[in-house]
């Protein structure tokens, strides 16, 4: 690789071209990005395989098996929409706090705590077990949104008032949030000293697709909730919010000019907060809708690191709230057929090795390639 | 409980968060924040000790660790330097990328069974010496002294040689730098190999002296990030980074040991007839990194100290910047 806008070392060699890196003067072409994208997944898993054969597994069958395992049949697929319903809401989270370029890589934290506050409104109870599902399901939404909105106002607020490195309190946060969890799941509320909570009742399930096959015979079996209701809801949202408002237009700008957006009178401060609570609060309702629409209880085991494949959702979609719902599915099949891939790290490292490769071929988006016969210059 | 004990198991705790502390301030020096410290230091933690196991050698894992993290670090380096993205971006997923290639290749490693581990010494004369003795000069691993050694002579290079100062300048004013003749791209590239290896280091001191072993992610526990949390309140100094590194072994030990006894000054310990208060306990590390992030940012607007000015900021040639 060469510096960019320098000659390449194949220069050095007497070769009848030579290639040149120029940056872009123009916008690269509508096209360009999407492709990139998609080359950049094709080669992580490339590589992937490379690597999964080195440790002595078959990377072809562990494809074929995620593939088969998550879209094989009508079941299986929409046991990956459950999956990817948190990695929605948990992807549009980073998604709005990423476009103002605020690091908020604590959805994990947000996604506990969102779960605790949801199960708090049934476990402590705040309201009596036979109330009307109606009322119940609303009331742990609002819960689950407002303690992740509080696990992201802490943040906020620290970076607003003194300067303090979003990342690191946020991910400090995630260990507070796990060990809160762990304190009321050994401590308070316990289950016959397993550690996890007693089962919800009914009325504070999300309803789902099986739970109609009296009327509809071919919804049996069917886990996908409610939650992927709100997900899709929560998108349009984003999206208004960032493309259509006001508000969105000053996060857009903030992300892109802070200088600029402090010379048009907009409030960086306020938006760092209000950006992190709204942040918060989406990664909080994932925490909800994962303890409501699949667990039904609290329990430590509630997220294959759902808020960390959140960011590399976020950016596989380049912060757009649509194709985050997109890119959740495919994640979801990910998380879901990976479970029984061995050796078991292996999903985690296709994730980490998809973000690195989508954020090395965004260099292409910057420059271009230029070939260019000897003699031309 | 006995203080001094836990001192001396602080200590040596600390020696895991001032090799990861350090590197990270040699690579940020020179302009290039990596965030993928937690990963580096897993896959020091897991290539050294799959290493030792192998070879039955400690001293091979020990060099395999920091290589292995070394080699990984470029991964950052040529993704910031040469293509010039997001350095916290990229940061994070050299994190990702690490923490999974560790898993994968360490899969099964816990179940290995035991090795012979870095040796540990008494230093004679030293660990006579009244209540600091004992904590930092007694039965301490042959890796705890190699700590003393390093943190002075980190600072002394940074500050007082000519390629520690080339090193500043770099971080600072790459543009002068490069019209003075030093390399960027070269100077950049080396402290963040610099930083890998020793957060490789920092990795292999768990995994082959302080808590031997490999229990997957858990091995790190979050200290890279704290590393890298010490860092901003070092204030990029190594001798800030020290006594940040040892004060945060020592409180990490506290936690463990405070558990243990009936009695506390005299009085019940509620955290041994409650143990689920552990759990609050745990939370203290974090919750102090957070606090400790707060104070050193006031301190740093107040002095009006700061990060290197280039840190974060890709350098191109021949383009008018910082």
């Amino acid at each position: 690789m060469a510096e960019p806008g320098v000659k390449s070392p194949l220069q050095k060699i007497r070769l009848p071209f030579s290639v040149r890196f120029e940056l872009r003067a123009t916008e690269p072409p509508k096209w360009l990005s999407p492709l990139l994208s998609f080359g950049a997944v094709v080669l992580a898993l490339l590589l992937g395989a490379i690597v999964i054969a080195l440790v002595g597994g078959d990377p072809w069958r562990s494809y074929a098996h995620i593939a088969n395992a998550s879209f094989g049949s009508l079941g299986v697929f929409s046991d990956t929409i459950v999956k990817a319903i948190p990695l929605i809401f948990v992807g549009l989270a980073c998604s709005i706090a990423f476009r103002m370029k605020l690091w908020n890589i604590g959805a994990e934290g947000q996604f506990f705590l969102g779960a605790w506050g949801a199960s708090a409104v049934v476990l402590i109870p705040l309201i009596s077990e036979d109330t009307s599902r109606w009322i119940t399901i609303p009331m742990m939404i609002i819960a689950g949104m407002a303690c992740g909105a509080l696990w992201g106002l802490i943040p906020g607020l620290l970076k607003a008032k003194f300067k303090v490195n979003e990342i690191i309190s946020t991910l400090m946060l995630n260990y507070i949030a796990v060990a809160w969890n762990n304190f009321f799941i050994f401590a308070i509320w316990t289950e016959g000293g397993f550690q996890m909570s007693k089962m919800f009742s009914k009325n504070a399930w999300l309803p789902r697709l099986t739970d109609f096959s009296k009327e509809v015979p071919a919804l049996r079996g069917l886990t996908t909730h409610f939650g992927l209701i709100l997900a899709l809801i929560a998108a349009v949202v984003v999206w208004f919010i960032l493309y259509r408002s006001r508000w969105g237009y000053e996060i857009r700008l903030i992300g892109d000019n802070p200088k600029a957006a402090n010379y048009a009178g907009i409030s960086i401060t306020r938006n760092t907060v209000l950006v992190m609570m709204l942040s918060g609060a989406l990664a909080g309702l994932a925490g909800m809708s994962e303890i409501t629409g699949v667990v039904h209880r609290l329990q430590g085991a509630i997220s294959p690191g759902y808020g960390f494949t959140g960011i590399i959702v976020a950016w596989l979609a380049k912060l757009n709230p649509f194709v985050v719902v997109f890119v959740s599915v495919l994640f979801g099949a990910l998380i879901l057929a990976g479970r029984e891939i061995q050796p078991s790290g292996i999903p985690k490292m296709i994730q980490g090795i998809i973000l690195v490769c989508l954020i090395a071929t965004d260099f292409f988006l910057r420059y271009r390639v230029r070939i260019m016969r000897r003699g031309e210059e | 409980m006995d203080w001094i004990i836990i001192l001396q198991a602080g200590v040596a705790s600390g020696t895991v968060l001032l090799f990861a502390t350090l590197g990270e301030i040699f690579a940020e020096r020179s302009g290039v924040m990596n965030l993928g410290v937690e990963g580096m230091m897993l896959i020091g933690a897991m290539s050294a000790y799959s290493i030792a196991i192998k070879t039955g050698s400690p001293w091979l894992g020990l060099l395999a660790g920091m290589l292995a993290a070394g080699l990984i670090s470029q991964v950052h380096a040529f993704i910031t330097i040469q293509l010039q993205a997001d350095q916290v971006v990229s940061g994070l997923s050299l994190t990702f990328l690490a923490t999974g290639i560790s898993l994968v290749l360490g899969e099964g490693l816990s179940k290995a069974g035991t090795i012979s581990l870095l040796p540990f010494y008494s230093i004679p004369q030293l660990e006579l010496i009244p209540i600091l003795g004992p904590i930092f000069f007694k039965n301490q691993n042959i890796l705890v002294y190699l700590g003393y050694l390093v943190f002075p002579l980190c600072w002394y290079y940074i500050n007082h040689t000519r390629p520690g100062m080339h090193l500043r300048a770099v971080g600072e004013y790459p543009a002068a730098a490069d019209a003075l003749g030093i390399n960027v791209y070269r100077t950049r590239y080396i402290y963040v190999f610099v930083g890998g290896l020793l957060a490789g280091l920092a990795g292999a001191t768990i995994s082959l002296a302080i808590s031997p072993g490999w229990f997957s992610e858990l091995t790190t526990a979050g200290q890279g990030w704290i590393a890298v949390g010490l860092v901003i309140f070092a204030q990029w100094n190594p001798l800030r980074a020290a006594f940040g590194a040892y004060a945060f072994g020592a409180l990490r030990r506290l936690i463990l040991d405070i558990q243990g006894p009936m009695l506390l000054f005299g009085l019940k310990n509620p955290f041994y007839y409650n143990p689920y208060l552990g759990f609050f306990l745990q939370m203290l590390p974090y919750a102090f990194t957070i606090i400790v992030l707060v104070l050193g940012s006031r301190e740093a607007m107040r002095k009006r100290m700061g990060a290197p000015a280039a840190l974060g900021v890709p350098y191109i040639r021949g383009q008018r910047g910082v």
